[in-house]
């Protein structure tokens, strides 16, 4: 049976969709308001900011978050910045172009209304944070600065040094804060959320477990929200916090929410790479890096020389050499899938194979140490902290890593999901990226869902609800839901195997990295599928989960968390293999041109594939449904950077 | 590359809140110089798992010195050896083979053992609450560029606005005063235009909260500072003091 996917699009010029809708959106009188409670899974920018955002307008919301406090959300790590269409260098910027750079760079993968909101918030984002203090870079005019980022041909992006999320997420928990002290919020950190609960077809409520007491509670409440991040970790290793995961966005999905663009992964093209297997998670080196740095490889293999004594004759400079106008600026996926190619064919340098150089030698000829130092001096220190070795003296070496998954749950126009009263924001959700992410869009994109998008859509949803509604925790639901999430946790502590979490989570990451990653084909995806449900099944038979679970337990957290991973990975497969075509970060082999370039195919795969659970039973089930783009503003354009 | 550095480990082990703790040790083998710290720890809790025996607890997060999850105390110093590192981005490399290391979690009243290495630090967000903040509901800020800030200024705050809030203050300090992480906050809020009309209120809710949460008071030692991995200047105490005393006028 087919399931009709509704966007809820408004009608209407590009322009002017999201100020009629907010016309149109019914509300909830202020009075009224108190008299609701909404669940927000998740403390980093998308749910900080929507619980601060709702607590304000006088919802009770009660938030919850993994870490000891609200302000260590993963979103904490983001370095570069955020974009907005402020315009103040004056360069030429609007809304409309960070509109159409964030459609073309996601390689026409999304929305174009959602993307169109996205540009048009932008600039409200800015002005609130700084409203709280967060401290952007500034001229000596004291006015705002910006920079150009991941190749934009405008300066648009705001940042604090290179720790742009701690600003902006401090602020948006500082926010959260002031709303706990006036009692808008209840605040629960070390809660991991387990399960929903789904009542007559409308998100009611969250089973949650107490990380320190073990405790499994049940929360009730007239809309849940998942602001619960990527699901990027599912590599084993990435760019993300070791607590990242995929549970809340995969609990739910088995309980009827769609999961949408799976396949879609974006991997960074600079970082530090791994050095052995304790690596428990990978560095992200900026991107600016390229702007000066060349990347080479020795042309010999197994060229065992010190990189400074290889002369220039006998190094091969790839993307200088395949892409003559972009060079070592080429797109992040560009940059990734070429550095993947050298090291498959033996090129690859350091002690494991699996790194390329990128190298200042030249700059610092031209510029001198000091400039280069000024522009980079950070970044050096740390290359030098972690890996020993100094970079203004010999090549760094870099490698990709998976850093961002445009991939998520299924959202309308609203960003609620298929299931009534169950909405996701921030990263969690597959809204605006297409299948591709642009530098500093991701921090834009979570506090647009939760500062402005959210607080004006979920009004619009509970309206409809009856105010006072309530099943009680005792309901058959809530009692199957606890059941079930306590359960697993018993099952899991009862194999008393021989392997440990770990262990499975790096093999599984290994499946996922070389099946599933940069490049893809039918052979792999298929062997990638058949790998994955028998490591599954030796997981659920041999993995050795430690300790107790009346006690803080960090093992048993990450046991559910790679139990889950184990599944989203075999949809990623499915998903990957479905579509046949390659577009932004979804590179499918078959699909290039003679050059290497990646061959989009409007045609047929102009949609998202959204993915319904049916199933688990040795092979996960799923059924596919399609929400086709329509593209009624911009001319879709094939990407070519040669 | 060397990967047999033999590491003598010696770790606190303590159930739960009120349970007795004590230490416990062990020996690894073959520690990599490029492991980071908590890797290390990571690789002694897989050797301990594969014995059937329970893992050492800790908290960590990012493992990029920015989320401020974690707060070893290892050789007696918050951090450990390196200046301005968190210990997730403390490497291997700074130790030798046959190195005795010791790892304890932050002492201090304030901050209760939950089990192991990890401990309750809600005190820090009580803190916050109480006044960490500028009233600004969404919404209602005014273009960002008609707050003109002048940029000395600007780079100072946030200077101060750099605390991860992880705790290493509190466990250097001989009296486990929070007066750094509470100072620090309040100097970020008040060197700006928009931070001025809650000045005052500001800095009594916070430290009247500090006091509430048991912290002790400063004494000038000077500790927090030196084991800041964001290396916070020790200025702001100055400056929370000396709103304090403008606000009780
Ligand atoms: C190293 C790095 C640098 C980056 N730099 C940039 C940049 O410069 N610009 C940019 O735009 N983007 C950047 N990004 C991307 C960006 O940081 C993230 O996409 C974004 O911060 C995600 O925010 P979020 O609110 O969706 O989720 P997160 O910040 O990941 O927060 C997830 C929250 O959900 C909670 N949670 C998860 N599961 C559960 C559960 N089951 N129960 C309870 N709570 C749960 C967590 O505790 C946490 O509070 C970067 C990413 C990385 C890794
Ligand atoms: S783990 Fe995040 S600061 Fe150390």
């Amino acid at each position: 049976m087919e399931m009709k996917l509704e966007s809820h699009e408004p009608q209407g010029p590009l322009e002017q969709k999201w100020s009629k809708h907010k016309k149109d959106m019914k509300l909830v009188a202020p009075n009224n308001r108190r008299k609701y409670e909404v669940i927000i899974v998740g403390t980093g920018l998308a749910g900080g900011a929507a619980a601060a955002s709702l607590a304000e307008m006088g919802y009770k919301v009660k938030s919850f978050c993994i870490q000891d406090s609200a302000r260590r959300a993963h979103s904490i790590a983001a370095q570069g910045g955020i974009n907005a269409a402020k315009n103040y260098p004056n360069d030429g910027d609007s809304i409309w172009r960070l509109f159409y750079d964030t459609i073309k760079g996601g390689d026409y993968r999304a929305r174009e209304s959602n993307v169109y909101r996205l540009a048009e918030v932008s600039n409200n984002i800015i002005d609130q944070a700084v409203a709280q203090g967060v401290p952007f870079a500034r001229e000596y005019s004291g006015l705002l600065a910006n920079r150009s980022f991941g190749g934009a041909q405008v300066s648009r992006t705001f940042y604090a040094r290179g720790q742009t999320g701690q600003q902006l997420l401090i602020g948006a928990y500082q926010a959260m804060m002031r709303q706990v002290q006036e009692g808008g919020i209840e605040y629960y950190p070390r809660h991991e959320m387990l399960e929903v609960v789904i009542i007559d077809g409308q998100a009611r409520g969250i089973i949650t477990r107490d990380l320190v007491s073990g405790e499994i509670k049940r929360w009730e409440a007239d809309a849940v929200v998942l602001a619960t991040g990527g699901y990027g970790n599912v590599f084993y290793l990435s760019t993300n916090a070791k607590n990242s995961n995929v549970t809340a966005a995969w609990r739910a999905h088995k309980k009827g929410a769609l999961m949408a663009n799976p396949c879609y992964v974006q991997v960074h093209p600079t970082c530090i790479p791994v050095s052995g297997d304790y690596q428990s998670k990978l560095t992200l080196m900026s991107e600016s890096l390229r702007n000066d740095g060349r990347v080479w490889v020795p042309r010999e293999k197994g060229d065992k020389r010190h990189p400074n004594d290889i002369p220039d004759a006998e190094r091969f400079y790839y993307l200088e050499e395949k892409y003559p106008s972009f060079g070592n600026l080429v797109p992040r996926d560009v940059a990734s899938r070429n550095a993947k190619i050298v090291c498959d064919e033996g090129l690859g340098v350091g002690d494991t194979g699996l790194a390329v150089y990128l190298d200042f030698r030249d700059a610092i000829k031209r510029d001198g140490e000091d400039t280069v130092r000024a522009k980079y001096g950070n970044l050096f220190d740390m290359y030098e902290n972690i890996m020993g070795e100094n970079p203004y003296k010999q090549p760094m070496k870099i490698y990709p890593a998976v850093h961002y998954t445009m991939g998520g749950l299924w959202v309308d126009y609203n960003l609620m999901t298929n299931v009534p009263g169950l909405f996701a924001a921030g990263e969690a959700n597959f809204s605006d990226h297409g299948a591709n992410r642009l530098g500093a869009s991701a921090l834009m994109q979570g506090l647009s869902d939760g500062y402005f998008v959210l607080p004006a859509t979920i009004g619009n949803y509970l309206a409809d609800v009856k105010p006072g509604t309530r099943y009680g925790t005792d309901h058959a639901e809530f009692e199957k839901a606890a059941t079930d999430a306590q359960a697993q946790i018993d099952k899991l502590l009862n194999i008393k195997g021989k392997r440990t979490i770990i262990d499975f989570h790096r093999s599984l990451g290994k499946i996922v990295w070389d099946k599933i990653g940069i490049a893809r084909n039918k052979e792999d995806l298929e062997a990638a599928i058949k790998e994955i449900r028998e490591l599954r099944e030796e997981f659920w038979k041999d993995v050795y989960v430690p300790g107790e679970k009346n006690n803080y337990n960090k093992y048993l957290e990450f046991a559910g968390r790679v139990a889950d991973f184990f599944e989203l990975a075999e949809l990623m497969a499915m998903d990957a293999l479905q579509r046949e075509e390659s577009c932004g970060c979804h590179l499918r082999e078959e699909y290039q041109s003679a050059e290497g370039e990646a061959i989009r195919n409007d045609e047929d795969f102009s949609y998202v594939a959204a993915w319904e659970f049916k199933g688990l039973n040795g092979s996960l089930e799923e059924v596919m449904h399609k929400e086709n783009l329509e593209f009624e503003f911009v001319e879709l354009k094939q990407r070519s950077y040669k | 590359m060397s990967d047999n550095m033999k590491i003598h480990l010696k770790y606190w082990k303590q159930d739960g809140p009120t349970a007795k703790g004590f230490f416990e040790e062990r020996t690894l083998d073959s520690v990599n110089e490029h492991m980071s710290f908590l890797e290390m720890l990571d690789v002694l809790n897989e050797e301990l798992q594969l014995e059937g025996k329970d893992p050492v607890e800790f908290d960590y997060d990012c493992r990029e010195g920015i989320c401020g999850s974690c707060n070893l105390v290892i050789n007696g110093q918050a951090h450990g050896p390196k200046a301005e590192t968190a210990c997730c981005q403390l490497h291997m490399r700074n130790y030798k083979s046959g190195d005795h290391i010791t790892i304890e979690p932050p002492r201090a009243a304030a901050f209760p053992v939950i089990k192991d290495l990890v401990v309750d630090r809600s005190a820090f967000d009580r803190i916050i609450e109480a006044g960490g903040y500028i009233s600004v509901k969404t919404g209602s800020a005014t273009e960002a560029n008609s707050i003109p800030v002048e940029k000395e200024q600007s780079d100072v705050a946030f200077d101060y606005a750099t605390c991860i809030g992880c705790g290493a203050c509190v466990a250097a300090c001989p009296n486990a005063s929070a007066s750094l992480f509470t100072g620090a906050k309040i100097a970020h809020l008040n060197k700006f235009p928009q931070g001025e009309v809650e000045r005052y209120n500001r800095v009594t809710a916070m430290v009247d909260q500090m006091e509430a949460e048991g912290f002790g008071d400063c004494s000038n030692f000077g500790e927090c500072e030196a084991v800041c991995p964001k290396g916070i200047s020790i200025s702001a105490i100055a400056e929370m003091r000396k709103d304090y005393v403008k606000a009780l006028w």
